[in-house]
């Protein structure tokens, strides 16, 4: 496996060639290493044969504790890394949402969703009015003049949201997007998600380590096992939306999860 | 994984107490409007609101001091002249050297002083705006040109640029473009270094960020790269300024000719020649006056702007 060549993404540019595209983002035993701290010429495996499908219009979370990998597995597929060993395919170019909104602050709220337009290509008359509904969707509607510093961390992430939604890809990827928010705001954005996901139909592919956002949020949950990451079990979440946090049903999954990834921590304890 | 659990309790923890009094039954999905409403509510409690200050605040709290720390420099002038502690001939008193600036305006020459100074100082910026600019973005995203001319362009802003007026003026002869000369080579590296010192100070994030969107090599570099380097090429170009000014006085001083007209410079090595302090006094005060004057009217206006258009204009 070490010796197959790393193909990397269909562009968007070809997918009009290929119409059969039945996955929204396709890893196949891809692996991952980085040169190792300390030594030389020492490589450290932190990704180990991952195999995993986002359908078209699916939710997926990927569960894990530090150093699973998660969010190097995010960055292969957004295409801002490339894999050590196997492949991977997205139909057309995924958006990508940090934990830190990545909003640049030059530009207003409004211009940095229109800047995703312009980088896609999307006509000077038609951008304003298209930013405005993307900002529409995720309930800004007064803040196109806003500068970043002048909003709070959940508008900030809502227009990151609005940014990502504006590049108009069918994937969107999310590394920890609401880590860093407060819990209520948190909860909030956990309804807003789900109901922009519903009514766009877009797939998503979420990094969290919080197990209930996780349960919350998706249809299938994947669990990553730690140094090196392999994906450990994988549990399909048949809840109705919406849910709440405090679903009886939300926290039992949640529990079975934990316990899961619990043992998977264990583990690195005995050695 | 404590802070998973202790994540989650918390969570739940505060729901409880939002919900604690409608009942055991917890409020099942919300609808659409419920969480309109919800959303609402969290970013008016959240946001931020920045007033400015009024303007007689400050006037009060950024013009009084400046205005009074000049007083009191006049004032101990002043008394030193009464004192004597030097002879007239090497202390001129203010009242002299304001004479001696009334008397250049009602011959129409004290404007014609600073602007021919002032209209090649701020020319040779421009140049050196133009060259130190792209050399800049080259230095900063080329690896190659950064390892081969880096060290050199950061070396020679420690190099007096005064030390160009001699090789100019053999090379370019005593004329205008050998003024310019020395002003490129004094502001092109302050420029250039700004602008790699800005470059490198862009979150790593921002590039991420830009090249998610699809922005990159040219777009990259004017969307992203030139936007995000902005207050480190102000503080560049600020720097650029004085030290065109600088290497423009020290050419003006040392190089003198009847067709270059006169400049502050000269003014200052005329007032030398005849022997006159006040005239002296004069041409040094102009040249910082002009030094602040343009400071005060082109890049801290710029400056502000800037850091408070991205919240990180700290009021004190």
């Amino acid at each position: 496996m070490a010796t197959e060549t790393a193909t990397t993404a269909e562009v968007a540019g070809n997918t009009e060639d290929t119409p059969a595209v039945t996955y929204a983002a396709r890893v196949e035993h891809v692996s991952k290493s980085f040169p190792a701290p300390g030594t030389s010429g020492g490589q450290q495996l932190v990704l180990d044969d991952i195999t995993l499908d986002v359908a078209p219009g699916e939710f997926v979370t990927l569960l894990g504790a530090s150093g699973c990998g998660k969010s190097t597995l995010l960055n292969l597929v957004a295409g801002l890394d490339r894999p050590t060993a196997g492949s991977i395919g997205t139909d057309g170019r995924p958006a990508l949402m940090f934990q830190e909104h990545a909003l640049f602050p030059w530009l207003t709220a409004g211009k940095n969703v229109e800047l995703a337009l312009r980088l896609r290509g999307v006509a000077k008359a038609e951008r304003r009015q298209e930013a405005e509904r993307l900002l529409d969707l995720v309930r800004l509607q007064g803040a196109y003049g806003k500068r970043v510093h002048e909003l709070s961390g959940g508008m900030r992430q809502r227009v990151a949201l609005a940014r990502a939604l504006a590049q108009e890809s069918r994937l969107l990827l999310m590394d920890e997007p609401f880590a860093a928010l407060d819990a209520i705001t948190r909860d909030v954005l956990h309804d807003e998600l789900t109901r922009i996901w519903r009514e766009t139909g877009l797939s998503v592919l979420f990094v969290t380590h919080n197990v209930r956002e996780a349960v919350r949020l998706a249809q299938r949950v994947v669990l990553l096992s730690s140094r090196p990451g392999r994906i450990a079990r994988q549990w399909t979440v048949g809840l109705p939306h919406p849910r709440r946090l405090e679903d009886t049903a939300v926290a039992e999954l949640s529990v079975e999860i934990t316990e899961e990834l619990r043992g998977e921590i264990r583990r690195h304890g005995r050695h | 994984m404590a802070g998973t659990d202790n994540g989650v309790d918390v969570e739940t923890g505060i729901k409880s107490g939002i919900t604690g009094d409608s009942a055991p039954a917890v409020a099942k999905p919300q609808d659409a409007n419920d969480l309109a409403g919800l959303e609402a509510g969290l970013d008016a409690l959240d946001s931020v609101h920045v007033a400015r200050t009024s303007l007689r605040e400050t006037l009060l709290r950024k013009t009084l001091p400046p205005v009074i720390a000049v007083a009191l420099v006049l004032v101990l002038w002043q008394l030193l002249v009464w004192a004597e502690v030097a002879p007239e001939y090497k202390l001129a008193s203010p009242s002299d050297v304001w004479g001696e600036a009334r008397e250049a305006w009602f011959q129409g020459t004290l404007l014609d002083y600073i602007w021919t100074s002032v209209s090649r100082g701020l020319l040779g910026f421009l140049m050196a705006l133009a060259i130190g600019t792209p050399l800049g973005l080259l230095v900063a995203r080329v690896g190659f040109v950064r390892a081969a001319i880096g060290p050199i362009l950061s070396g020679l802003q420690s190099l007096p640029s005064v030390a160009w007026v001699p090789p100019a003026v053999i090379w370019l002869g005593l004329n205008d473009s050998m003024m310019y000369a020395v002003i490129l080579l004094g502001a092109v590296p302050s420029v250039a270094n700004g602008l790699v010192a800005g470059i490198d100070q862009i979150p790593p994030l921002f590039l991420r960020a830009g090249r998610t969107l699809g922005a990159t090599g040219l777009r990259e570099a004017w969307h992203i790269v030139m936007p995000g380097a902005l207050p480190g090429y102000l503080a560049g170009l600020k720097q650029g300024w004085a030290f065109s000014w600088r290497s423009l006085m020290a050419a003006e001083i040392i190089a003198s000719s009847p067709d270059l007209g006169v400049g502050l410079g000269q003014l200052l090595e005329n007032g030398r020649n005849n022997s006159s302090m006040a005239q002296v006094f004069l041409a040094i005060l102009l040249i910082l006056l002009v030094g602040i004057a343009i400071d005060l009217l082109i890049f801290s206006p710029l400056e502000r702007r800037v850091l408070r258009g991205r919240g990180l204009l700290v009021t004190r």
